[in-house]
């Protein structure tokens, strides 16, 4: 959250038009096209490395660090064991790490994350259930925002979400 | 503007103000433990707010809702009667505002002009978001959960496919998306009391049949030349509207008018900074005159009452290179401005433009002009364009937005004239609309690659199939 005042002014609840879901960091997205922190998981959609439209859904469930990789035809990433994430998994976190930050991400994992340390490493929960079709379309409903068209129309109500350049 | 007319505008809080926004603010805090266990302080607070319209011709239905809300039968007409209070609580504050800030700057206002409402056909979407809005309110901000934000995911993809339910429908994604970011919310140290309300109010008058009709039928079409003064950016995770403020002087002679005209468009949270200029690439010759910094010449442009173009760049072209900051000091004290929508009569709704020179910049950032001090929202300055927080800081002369928030004025830059090193530079918040012409932001933006470009491919890929 972002607790800073506007200059002059008396008390952040009583403000409108502050800022209170920062902006997320710009991070290439060939790899990992979708990351969110959504439902109570860090999930996402992963690129497969060898077929184009195929890709991986990737997800950690937040205190309980269990996680889990499918494809989105729903078979298992073969790279997945019990004892350890695979590629997929570890791309997902390295990138979720860079569009939030370490600090909201572990947060919201609510994890311990060494100074120094991968986030990866630190979660430990092994293979857990995950709902992969869902968390995959709700990335087809992501991608589906590109293909609405613009308006010429005012949107008043966007006056309560000043763009900002501050990223935390 | 003027030392002597800040120090008006500082002289002059409008009678009545406090007192509105202390109702206000009692609603809004019986919003954040939920209306079905309302604490006495919090009961009252809502009787207040109804009280305040005794002598109204919607008195006695406020009364009533007030009294059934407390007594926990909640029902959407309740809810809806008290949101309407606190809307109209809030429109009498913009007013008194707006006409303080009017007197101060010298600035004639048009009289608002009601067009025929037209019907909206959304009824069920707009019941299902409608039912969305009162569990929010029922259950309070504190107790919102991961399964209640949820909840609204379908009526916000179904408005979203309807072009005409695009303002309910962008302005129900912000708030579930803010949401959604924060829970648990039981467990935040500080909720954004007033914007959350602000938001819940809006998003359940504008759900109502009929809630935004009447203000988006074009009043008439204007013709002659459209002055740049700036653009203000406004963002959300899947929503950009570039909103441009200007001076059009009418064809064939007659008073010169303010005016805005604004694009806006879905995106996702991955588009970011600059890359946001492409979304509007329907618009090349709008963007091309933001760049260039160019006037255009407009031939029939549909106009709202709101004073706000409906643009289409069919009926746009390209002009002469203008001086903003000449715009603003010759144009602005004549130019006739806009009369405010019914519902848009909201504190939060009031940016007028103005021009300010003559100022120290002080530590905070604030322009001292002369002893009477303005802030300066420097957070406020969007990442897709050049404006900085140190170029502010260094400037010596601003076009910016008049802005009230949080209890007092601030102004909103949207360019500056600036000395670096011995050499005046000017900054746009629109000059990146082609593209950013910062060597070092090129090769960013180059390195993070083309994130639309990317999520395009992967929508063809695996959207049709």
């Amino acid at each position: 959250m972002i607790d800073c005042l506007p200059a002059g002014t008396a008390v952040w609840e009583q403000c409108g038009r502050v800022p209170v879901v920062p902006p997320v960091r710009p991070r290439k997205l060939a790899k990992v096209p979708f990351v969110e922190l959504a439902d109570g998981r860090l999930q996402g959609v992963v690129s497969s490395g060898s077929d184009i439209s195929r890709v991986y859904v990737s997800s950690v469930t937040a205190a309980t660090h269990t996680y889990s990789c499918s494809t989105n035809n729903n078979r298992p990433c073969g790279g997945l064991s019990g004892s350890s994430p695979c590629k997929h998994l570890r791309a997902l976190t390295v990138e979720a790490v860079l569009q939030y930050g370490l600090d909201r991400v572990a947060r919201y994992l609510r994890a311990e994350v060494s100074e120094g340390a991968d986030l990866i490493d630190c979660l430990r929960g092994g293979l857990g259930p995950a709902p992969a079709a869902m968390v995959f379309s709700r990335f087809l409903r992501h991608l589906a925002y590109l293909e609405l068209p613009d308006t010429t129309m005012p949107i008043p109500e966007l006056h309560w979400f000043p763009a900002t350049r501050m990223v935390r | 503007m003027l030392a002597a007319q800040l120090t008006r505008l500082r002289d002059g809080e409008p009678a009545g103000v406090e007192e509105a926004l202390e109702l206000v603010t009692g609603f809004d805090e019986a919003l954040v433990h939920g209306l079905a266990r309302l604490s006495e302080q919090h009961a009252a607070a809502l009787t207040a707010l109804a009280g305040a319209f005794a002598l109204t011709p919607i008195g006695e239905g406020a009364a009533e809702a007030a009294v059934k809300v407390v007594s926990g039968s909640i029902a959407e007409e309740h809810l809806t009667m008290l949101a309407g209070g606190r809307t109209a609580l809030l429109g009498a504050v913009h007013d008194a505002l707006l006409a303080e800030l009017d007197a101060a700057l010298g600035r004639e206002r048009a009289a608002w002009q009601a067009a025929q409402p037209e019907a909206d056909g959304a009824g069920n979407l707009l019941g299902a978001a409608r039912s969305w809005l009162c569990e929010l309110a029922i259950t309070g901000w504190r107790g919102v959960d991961h399964d209640l934000v949820s909840a609204s995911d379908q009526t916000v993809e179904a408005l979203l496919a309807v072009p005409e339910q695009r303002r309910p429908a962008v302005l129900l994604d912000g708030l579930a998306a803010e949401l959604r970011a924060c829970c648990p919310i039981g467990t935040m140290e500080r909720l954004p009391v007033r914007r959350w309300a602000d938001l819940w109010t809006r998003a359940l008058l504008l759900a109502r049949a009929g809630g935004q009709s009447g203000e988006r039928v074009a009043a008439e079409r204007l013709s002659g030349r459209l002055l740049i003064l700036g653009v203000d950016v406004h963002e959300h995770a899947t929503a950009v509207q570039l909103q441009v403020h200007g001076v059009l002087e009418p064809a064939g002679g007659g008073r010169a008018r303010l005016v805005r005209t604004s694009v806006a468009a879905a995106k996702v949270d991955t588009i970011v900074g600059p890359a946001v200029w492409k979304l509007p690439h329907r618009h090349p010759r709008l963007l091309s005159a933001l760049a260039g910094r160019r006037s255009l010449e407009i031939t029939d442009m549909p106009v709202l009452a709101s004073g706000d173009l409906v643009w289409d760049d069919d009926r746009a072209r390209a002009g002469a290179p203008v001086d903003a900051f000449a715009v603003a000091r010759v144009s602005l004290a004549g130019a006739l401005a806009p009369a405010a929508p019914p519902l848009d009569r909201h504190p939060v709704l009031i940016a007028e433009p103005v021009l300010v020179a003559d100022y120290k910049v002080t530590r905070d950032g604030s322009f001292d002009l002369g002893g009477v001090v303005l802030a300066v929202d420097t957070d406020g300055l969007p990442a897709c364009g050049p404006l900085t927080p140190k170029l502010v800081a260094g400037s010596s002369e601003c076009i910016g937005l008049m802005r009230w928030d949080g209890g007092g004025w601030l102004l909103q830059p949207l360019a500056v004239r600036a000395k670096v090193k011995s050499e005046t530079i000017e900054a746009h918040t629109g000059d990146w609309a082609m593209g950013p012409t910062d060597p070092k932001v090129v090769k960013a933006e180059a390195r993070a690659g083309d994130a639309v470009a990317v999520l395009r491919e992967r929508a063809g890929r695996l959207l049709r199939r």
